[in-house]
C-alpha cells in the first residue's frame, strides 16, 4: 500500500477524459461480456422453442385426422375407434365445463381466505392457516382422486343429493339419474386442487395493497368491510384475475383426479349430475392402447385443441390483467 | 497390512475379469406391449435371468398399440398384444411376423345388487342387452327367465366400463360381437370402442370400484383381479348350453377346444370367445408374442427363441401362482414348430431337433 504514490490516488491530478472517450468505455465490451449475452439469449430462446416444437410436433401427428374431420372434429360428439370416426365435442365441452364449475365454487372461497387473512385473521393465525391452505397444493392429484372415489362420491350422492334433490332438481342443469361419478363430482374435486393457488396469489396481491389505501378508506368513515370491498379488492383486481386464470389453466389441464371421478363419457349433458370427459383425461386413458393410427392421430389433434385452449386462456387473462391494470392497481406485473 | 491390501486387490482384479468375461457375452433383448400380460411376462424375464445370466431382457407394459408400433418400427425385439395385429398392420411389416399365444386371461362380470347375494347366470344376449342399453332394469324378464331364484329387484342397471384402452375391452367385446348380431353392427371389438351407455372406470380397480360403490352396477375385469381381489362374478352360458364359472381351467379349456379343430399352418391370430366344448368359459382370450419371422443377428435370435421356447415350457408353470391360465399342449406344439421356422440369413436358429436349453 505504502509503495502506491500518493498522486496515483488523486484523480484530479490524472487527465480527464473526455466525454467522447467515456462514451468509447462504456460501449467497449470485453470478450467475456460478449460470451455471458449469447449463452444467455440462446438459453433463453430455448424455452419459447420449446413451445415451438411442441406446437410443431402436435400439428404434424395430428394432420392425418385434421385432413380427414377438418373442422367437424370440433363439432361432433362421435368418439368411435372401430370405426374410425372421430368428434372432439363431448371432451371440449367437458374440459370446459367441468373448469367452470371448479372456478365457480373455488373463487369465493379463495377469496374469502385471502381477505380473512390479510384483512381480518389475528396476526398468530395467519402463517399456520396460510400454511395449510399451500399445503393443499402439495397433495398429489392422485390422492384426491381416490379421496373423490371413496369419500366425496358417495358424500355427494347417498347425502347431499338425496337433500338438495327436492330444492334443486327442477333446475335442467341437476337434471337426470345421478350414479355419482359426473361434472359436478369433478369439478368439486377440481375446485378443492386450485383453491390453493388462487388463494395464495390473492393473498399476496392483498398484502401489496399499500396501508396508506386502507387507512384512507377507513378514515372516510368506511368500515374495515367497506374497505375491503370499496377500496381493496378494485385496487387488487388485476392480480386477483391473474389469479384465478392461474387457478383456471391447472384446471384445464388436470388429469388423473378428474378421470378418476368424472365418469369419462363421450357426451354433452348440460347436467351436472351426468358422467362428462376432458381432453386431459382422454389423452391419458386412451393414449397407450390406441393401435389405429387414425385413433392417434385423434388424440394428438385433441392435444392440440387443449394446447390451443390454454393458450387463449393465457392471451385472455394478459389483456384483462392488462386492461385492469390501467388504472393503479397492484399485483399485475407479478402475474 | 500390504498382505491383506494385495489380497483384496487380486480378489478385486478378479471380479473385474469375471465381470469382464460375462460383459463380452451378455445378450440384451428389449420388448415391449401389453400390459395384462407384464407380470407373468416379468416374472419369465427374473426367473430366466437366473437360471441363464448371460441373458438380459427388458419388457416394458406400455400397451398394446404401442407394442404394435415398436415392432412395426424394428425399434425392439419382440412385441406382445392383447389383441392380434390387423391385416394392415401386417401389411406394414410385409408379412414378417408371427402371432405366438403365451398365456390365456379371461373377462368376467360383477355386479352389485342390493339384498342379492346368489350367483347370477348371464348369457351373451343378456350382456350384449346390458351394456347396449336395452335391458335397464334388474327384474328385466330376460334377467329373471335366467335367474327365477334370484329375487331380483326393480331398479335401475347402471353399467360400467373400462375408459381406458385395454386388452380386457377387447376380450369382452369381441365376445359380445360374436354373440350379438346387434353389439356387432353398433360397437364392434377393439381394446376401446364406443359405448352406447354407462361410466367409464379407469383400469380394473377402477370399474371394481364403481361397481362397489353404485348400487345396481354391474361392470366387467379381468378374471385374475377377481379372483386376487376377491370379487364374485356371474356365470356365463357357454356355446354348448352350459352355465360355466370362470377359472383357470375353464379359460384353458377354451383355447384346447378353440385349437383342436385348428389348421396346423394357423397364424394364431384365432379368436377364442364363444368356443366349443363343454366345459369352456366363453368370454376368454389369448394374448400374444410378435416375433418376427426373419431376424438378422444371430446371437439375439438364438437368445430371444430360447427365452420365448422355455416361457411357454417350463415358464408354464408360473402361470397359476401369477392366476394367468397356461396354454394347453397343443397350443405349444404348434408353437415349437413356429419358433423352428424362424431363420437369420435363410439359416434356421433353433436346430430341428431342439429340445429346450
Amino acid at each position: 500500500m505504502t509503495d502506491i504514490p500518493a498522486t496515483a490516488l488523486e484523480p484530479e491530478l490524472a487527465p480527464k477524459p473526455t466525454a467522447e472517450e467515456r462514451w468509447r468505455a462504456l460501449r467497449t465490451v470485453s470478450r467475456g461480456d460478449v460470451i455471458y449475452r449469447s449463452l444467455l439469449t440462446v438459453l433463453a430462446l430455448l424455452l419459447p422453442l420449446l413451445v415451438v416444437l411442441i406446437a410443431v410436433e402436435l400439428v404434424s401427428n395430428a394432420m392425418p385426422a385434421v385432413s380427414k374431420f377438418g373442422f367437424g372434429f370440433l363439432t361432433h360428439s362421435t368418439w368411435d375407434p372401430v370405426q374410425g370416426q372421430f368428434g372432439a365435442l363431448p371432451l371440449i365441452f367437458g374440459t370446459l365445463y367441468s373448469s367452470l364449475v371448479a372456478l365457480v365454487i373455488a373463487v369465493p372461497l379463495a377469496l374469502a381466505c385471502a381477505i380473512f387473512l390479510t384483512e381480518f385473521a389475528p396476526r398468530w393465525l395467519r402463517t399456520p392457516v396460510g400454511t395449510l391452505i399451500e399445503l393443499l397444493a402439495a397433495v398429489p392429484s392422485v390422492i384426491y382422486g381416490l379421496w373423490g372415489i371413496f369419500v366425496l362420491i358417495p358424500l355427494l350422492r347417498d347425502h347431499v343429493w338425496k337433500v338438495a334433490r327436492h330444492a334443486l332438481g327442477w333446475l335442467p342443469i341437476f337434471g337426470g339419474v345421478f350414479y355419482g361419478p359426473s361434472v359436478l363430482a369433478a369439478g368439486v374435486i377440481l375446485s378443492i386442487m386450485i383453491l390453493p393457488y388462487i388463494a395464495a396469489v390473492s393473498r399476496e396481491v392483498l398484502l401489496a395493497v399499500p396501508p396508506s389505501q386502507r387507512e384512507a378508506g377507513l378514515a372516510l368513515g368506511a368500515t374495515r368491510w367497506e374497505t375491503v370491498t370499496t377500496v381493496i379488492l378494485p385496487y387488487g383486481r388485476a392480480g386477483i384475475v391473474g389469479a384465478v386464470i392461474l387457478g383456471l389453466g391447472r384446471a384445464l389441464g388436470e388429469t388423473m383426479a378428474v378421470t378418476m371421478v368424472i365418469g369419462n363419457r363421450h357426451e354433452v349433458s348440460a347436467s351436472l349430475l351426468q358422467p362428462g370427459y376432458t381432453i386431459a383425461a382422454a389423452i391419458a386413458n386412451e393414449f397407450s392402447e390406441a393401435v389405429s393410427d387414425m385413433h392417434l392421430s385423434a388424440l394428438f389433434m385433441v392435444g392440440a385443441v387443449l394446447f390451443v385452449i390454454t393458450i387463449l386462456v393465457n392471451t385472455l387473462a394478459r389483456v384483462l390483467v392488462w386492461r385492469v391494470a390501467r388504472g393503479s392497481a397492484v399485483g399485475s406485473t407479478a402475474i | 497390512m500390504t498382505k491383506r491390501i494385495a489380497a483384496v486387490l487380486s480378489v478385486a482384479a478378479g471380479t473385474v475379469l469375471l465381470a469382464g468375461s460375462v460383459a463380452a457375452q451378455t445378450v440384451r433383448l428389449n420388448g415391449a406391449g401389453a400390459t395384462f400380460p407384464q407380470p407373468i411376462y416379468q416374472k419369465w424375464v427374473l426367473e430366466y435371468h437366473n437360471a441363464h445370466p448371460t441373458v438380459e431382457i427388458n419388457y416394458q407394459g406400455i400397451g398394446s398399440g404401442g407394442g404394435i408400433r415398436q415392432f412395426t418400427d424394428h425399434t425392439v425385439d419382440f412385441g406382445a398384444s392383447d389383441g392380434p395385429m390387423t391385416d394392415a398392420q401386417i401389411q406394414a411389416v410385409n408379412g414378417d411376423v408371427y402371432h405366438l399365444p403365451t398365456v390365456l386371461g379371461s373377462v368376467v362380470p360383477t355386479y352389485n345388487i342390493p339384498g342379492v347375494t346368489a350367483q347370477l347366470r348371464f348369457t351373451g344376449d343378456v350382456l350384449a342387452g346390458i351394456w347396449l342399453g336395452q335391458i335397464t332394469k334388474w327384474n328385466d324378464s330376460r334377467l329373471t327367465a335366467l335367474n327365477p331364484d334370484a329375487n331380483l329387484p326393480d331398479q335401475d342397471i347402471v353399467v360400467a366400463h373400462r375408459s381406458d384402452g385395454s386388452g380386457t375391452t377387447y376380450i369382452f367385446t369381441d365376445y359380445l360381437t360374436k354373440v350379438s348380431p346387434d353389439w356387432a353392427q353398433r360397437v364392434g371389438k377393439g381394446t376401446s370402442v364406443n359405448w352406447p351407455v354407462g361410466l367409464g372406470g379407469q383400469g380394473n380397480p377402477g370399474v371394481a370400484n364403481i361397481v362397489k360403490q353404485t348400487p345396481g352396477a354391474i361392470g366387467y375385469v379381468e378374471l385374475i383381479y377377481a379372483i386376487q381381489n376377491n370379487i364374485g362374478y356371474g356365470v356365463v352360458r357357454n356355446k354348448a348350453g352350459n352355465y360355466i364359472q370362470a377359472s383357470l381351467e375353464t379359460t384353458t379349456n377354451a383355447a384346447a377346444g378353440a385349437v383342436a379343430s385348428l389348421d396346423p399352418n394357423t397364424d394364431f391370430r384365432i379368436s377364442i370367445t364363444d368356443a366349443d366344448g363343454a366345459q369352456v368359459y366363453p368370454i376368454s382370450s389369448f394374448t400374444w408374442l410378435l416375433l418376427p419371422k426373419q431376424m438378422t443377428d444371430a446371437v439375439k435370435a438364438r437368445a430371444l427363441l430360447e427365452f420365448v421356447w422355455w416361457a411357454v415350457h417350463d415358464g408354464e408353470k408360473f402361470t397359476s401362482a401369477l392366476a394367468y391360465a397356461p396354454l394347453p399342449a397343443r397350443v405349444v406344439q404348434l408353437e415349437e414348430q413356429r419358433l423352428k421356422s424362424i431363420t437369420v440369413n435363410g439359416q434356421p436358429v433353433l436346430p430341428s431337433n431342439y429340445r429346450g436349453r
